[in-house]
């Protein structure tokens, strides 16, 4: 009986955080954020397909 | 009753001063067909920041569209089956993918100054669909049904009750959290973007800085020689 019970609950953690002092995160949150800056950097230095860079 | 021949034929002015003729004069006037479909976009186009806006719009369609399947099959399927477990997981994949391409889309349009030459209403349009889009995934997490979804909502009825509007905007409502997420929410969402669209149709795709004096559509008499579009569309 309390196995079914506790199942369901050790499922609601509520992930990694990361602190640093007052600065606190979750870890899939940090993914996003990281992942849209580096999407961001790429898109303004990648060439893009099909066309020459301008003299 | 009889109606004389003279009655059937155009009458040139009244016909000037119908509301249809009216809407038809200004759509042509500020959404002609060659800005409404073009055949060709300025060289600057030719950039992976400006990929972002479609892939939003990209994003959505599937969202919408992995919707409605949810809708139709209804939280006994997506809930239990594997099929609709999966649906319902790539339904909130695709919002997670939605949110980060339209935020580096806000991000480079901001770092340009996308407001420039007349798109001040594009860009605030923009801003209302984020914003909007931000309500629509609120009421999509209301919709979970498990220990997270009753937590956000512990959380933000103190919130939407301090702002006066948890009265007709009640989280702990399941049924009307619903029809806000499949009916309300999705349509607005569609509409201002459908407009944010339209409206870079009218004023064309904003030039970097750096290119900013190029930017010939918005000059009907830009000089000879400096066409700088790509795909050789006439404008």
């Amino acid at each position: 009986m309390f196995s079914t019970v506790l199942l369901p609950l050790s499922e609601i953690g509520g992930g990694i955080y990361l602190g640093w002092g007052r600065f606190l995160i979750q870890f899939g949150n940090l993914i996003v954020i990281v992942v849209m800056l580096a999407l961001f950097a790429l898109a303004l230095v990648l060439p893009f397909p099909g066309t020459k860079r301008p003299k | 009753m009889t109606t004389r021949e003279s009655d059937r034929e155009p009458q040139g002015d009244a016909s000037d001063s119908s509301w249809t003729m009216w809407a038809r004069r200004w759509v042509l006037k500020h959404l002609p067909p060659e800005k409404l479909l073009p055949d060709g976009q300025p060289s600057y186009v030719a950039s992976w920041i400006y990929v972002f806006g479609m892939g939003a719009i990209a994003s959505l369609i599937y969202v919408v569209a992995s919707g409605l399947v949810l809708s139709l099959n209804g939280p006994a399927w997506y809930h239990v089956s594997s099929l609709g477990r999966f649906v319902n997981s790539s339904h909130l994949w695709s919002v997670e993918l939605f949110f980060m391409t339209m935020v580096v889309h806000l991000w480079g349009k901001y770092w340009m100054a996308a407001w420039r030459g007349g798109r001040v209403l594009t860009w605030i349009t923009g801003v209302i669909s984020f914003a909007v889009s931000i309500v629509a995934a609120f009421t999509g997490y209301l919709l979970q049904t498990n220990f997270d979804s009753q937590w956000i909502a512990f959380q933000a009825k103190d919130a939407l009750n301090a702002v006066g509007i948890g009265a007709w905007f009640n989280v702990a409502n399941l049924g009307q959290v619903f029809m806000w997420h499949i009916v309300l929410l999705p349509l607005a969402v569609a509409a201002i973007v459908a407009l944010h669209v339209l409206l870079v149709r009218m004023h064309g795709v904003v030039p970097p800085l750096e290119v900013a004096a190029s930017d010939a559509q918005l000059r009907a008499d830009s000089p000879a020689g400096t066409d700088t579009t790509i795909g050789g569309g006439a404008r």
